[in-house]
């Protein structure tokens, strides 16, 4: 196989593995951590203008590629983020070397499946790669070892099990409906084949796949009720692996998901998977924004938010239509740059503060003003207000489904409203008023959050027409 | 296929169920690792027919993974874990025998209502091996919820797992199945190195709602 840029995206990672795992010093292992990351950035720009052709194991095309591109350049913001982030644990004795050699290791097997499940084109392969994807976070959540870390990583491990359990029956039952109409070969598996004739496969049997496949990756994109593991995972990790879960695998399950969408509807005589998503997407919107309430730890809240989003985006896409893909997509790549620039931020406040209880933090705007204010703005950003990214994608959202569905619509702005004013109720007392807590200086990285904050907002004054034209191509392809 | 082939697979399979029955009325984990263990020896004889009868020589690898690994090291690795933390050997239920099994044979009508009147092209083998699966997958899911105790939820957790490997051999001719059961195979052997390096014993001791919460930092 001659070297591109898929096998760059797979290759870099693993290769910058194996090194980080026998380099002692932590200061050389997350730089070279950054220079894995920025490879592989730039491996997958490359996708953007050439790509090698479908194979029976590896895929690249518009749809995918957009996901490669916001996986791995949130993945390299995040680590130079986890630079100082991983410096301080050191210092302040949270992590100790051989911890920290383990967790820029995982940092990479954790790229790596989350690349290999963007860029599997066999249904077999992507369930693997989100396996270990499971796997890896698991490892990372539970890398304090404190009583609540273990217990964290041990309900995400069984829930997310579970949840992987199911896409398999899934992944099963959707051989079953192909092996009458491919017969009993690798292609039965690819996913290329399988969507070009889908239209002859039993729909009976492709429903029962897809309510699997929806229960099982839905557990791992954190849809209500089957987002228990999701709090605790998020707000017991290092605050890098909070962003990237936020950012990044969320995500990537609900690509799956979407491969799976596209699969049923290329027959005609399956269930409409719509209706499906946009009720568990209502459902975790609501119920999530009811929770940002009582919330009394930070990452704990944003984490909450994280479920809103994901309700949201689930809930374009099964409203589905040209619009309303444009809007999930166009939300989902806005909700991981806010949301990964929002735990930056709070990754630093804790470690000033030393702790995540929000009764403990306050005045953050006077005693760190770049840290407030960056709190701030992200927090303008993820509740939607104007003029930022996230506005323009939910007000796409609620104008078309105003157009389609408006009883659905109502609940869409019922949500997104409560979750807003929770939101703004728990973070006043933390930016303004009066200052609590330490307030020694931080040593922190600003570059990674305000580069992330920057592009959303660019994003919601002004949207360049080629980024346009590529969504809307890309919210073609989801039909 | 001769009647006969038919006819073992079958039995095989139906063994499988019942025992995850027996699993579900088990309430000391010592026998609970036993009947596991036995799930485990029935999972492989049954893969090991499924690879004779549809001339399929890979699938001896997941019965000889089922065999190894499942039916001996992690029953072992639990016996031996359970010594060293010195576990409670009672497992707490949270719902009784009688509730539980009543609930299984629901799932099992559930289970068969659903997979035959969905499959009915399939050929006759395939559908009842994946009623059956499905079956050991949703009585492994309740297996789960009624034990408060890991080590409890774990076997149920393999026991679904047994469900999986059971659907996806006998779907015949299907790619990866082997690369598949070993992905899984790592996957258990995570957990149970997991119970062993957590040290989740206090998990064991007190699983009360209150402890619970503390955990999530929501009552402090």
């Amino acid at each position: 196989m001659s070297f591109d840029a898929l096998s760059g995206v797979l290759l870099i990672p693993v290769v910058a593995a194996a090194l980080l795992a026998t380099l002692p010093n932590y200061r050389v292992s997350a730089r070279l951590n950054v220079a894995a990351t920025t490879l592989t950035l730039l491996c997958a720009l490359s996708l953007f203008f050439k790509r090698p052709p479908p194979g029976p194991y590896l895929l690249a095309d518009d749809l995918n590629s957009t996901f490669i591109v916001l996986t791995t350049f949130v993945g390299f913001t995040t680590s130079v983020f986890s630079l100082s982030y991983i410096g301080h644990e050191l210092e302040t004795g949270k992590l100790t070397p051989p911890f920290v050699r383990f967790y820029h290791a995982m940092y990479q097997v954790l790229m790596f499946a989350m690349n290999l499940a963007l860029v599997a084109n066999n249904i077999g392969l992507m369930w693997v790669a989100i396996e270990l994807a499971t796997l890896t976070t698991v490892l990372m959540v539970g890398i304090y070892r404190t009583h609540e870390a273990l217990e964290a990583a041990w309900k995400y491990f069984i829930l997310g099990s579970v949840g992987i359990a199911l896409a398999l029956f899934g992944t099963i039952l959707v051989y079953m409906a192909a092996r009458p109409v491919i017969g009993e070969n690798l292609d039965t598996l690819v996913w290329t084949v399988l969507v070009s004739r889908a239209g002859d496969f039993d729909p009976a049997l492709l429903d029962l796949a897809f309510v699997f496949l929806l229960l099982g990756y839905g557990t791992k994109v954190g849809l209500v009720p089957l987002h228990a593991w999701l709090p605790d995972a998020h707000a017991e990790g290092p605050t890098p692996i909070s962003a990237v879960l936020s950012g990044l695998l969320l995500n990537v399950a609900l690509y799956a998901l979407l491969r799976f969408k596209i699969l049923l509807a290329a027959n005609a005589g399956a269930l409409a998977p719509g209706p499906l998503m946009v009720t568990l997407g209502l459902l975790s919107l609501v119920f999530a924004a009811f929770m940002l309430y009582r919330r009394r730890d930070i990452k704990r809240m944003f984490a909450y938010s994280s479920i809103e989003h994901m309700g949201i985006i689930t809930f374009a896409f099964g409203i589905g239509g040209p619009l309303a893909d444009f809007a999930g997509l166009l939300h989902m790549t806005m909700h991981s740059l806010t949301k990964s620039a929002i735990f930056f931020a709070v990754g630093h406040i804790a470690q000033v503060k030393g702790t995540q209880r929000i009764a403990d933090m306050g005045g953050l705007t006077q005693t760190h003003p770049v840290l407030g204010w960056g709190l701030m703005l992200g927090v303008v950003a993820i509740a939607g207000l104007p003029p930022l990214g996230i506005f323009m994608s939910e007000f796409l959202l609620v104008s078309s489904t105003f157009a389609r569905a408006p009883l659905l619509a109502i609940i869409l702005v019922f949500g997104l409203l409560v979750g807003l004013a929770g939101m703004f109720l728990r973070v006043n007392g933390i930016a303004f008023g009066e200052p609590r807590g330490p307030s020694a200086k931080a040593q922190a990285s600003y570059v990674p959050m305000f580069a992330h904050l920057s592009l959303v907002l660019g994003a919601g004054i002004y949207m360049p027409a080629a980024l346009v034209a590529w969504f809307q191509n890309v919210a073609g392809l989801l039909g | 296929m001769s009647r006969l082939d038919f006819d073992i697979a079958h039995l095989l399979a139906g063994t499988l169920v019942l025992i995850s029955f027996l699993e579900l009325y088990q309430d000391r984990l010592y026998s609970l690792l036993n009947v596991y263990a036995l799930h485990a020896l029935t999972l492989a004889a049954s893969v090991a027919w499924q690879a004779f009868i549809q001339d399929a020589p890979h699938l001896y690898v997941t019965a000889a993974i089922a065999l190894v690994f499942k039916a001996i090291v992690i029953p072992v690795a639990l016996h031996r874990i359970i010594v060293r933390l010195g576990i409670h050997r009672e497992i707490e239920k949270v719902v009784g025998v009688g509730a539980a099994m009543l609930a299984g044979i629901g799932l099992v009508a559930l289970a068969m209502v659903v997979m035959l009147r969905v499959t009915h092209g399939a050929d006759p083998l395939a559908r009842e091996d994946l009623a059956f699966a499905l079956s050991v997958v949703l009585l492994g899911l309740l297996m789960m919820v009624t034990r408060r105790n890991a080590v409890g939820q774990v076997v149920g957790f393999m026991s679904l797992e047994n469900g999986l490997v059971l659907a996806a051999t006998g779907a015949k001719g299907m790619p990866l199945v082997v690369e598949i059961s070993i992905a899984f195979s790592i996957l258990i052997a995570f957990i149970v190195i997991g119970i062993f390096l957590f040290r989740i014993r206090e998990r064991f001791d007190t699983v009360d709602i209150a402890a619970l919460d503390r955990f999530r930092g929501e009552r402090r």
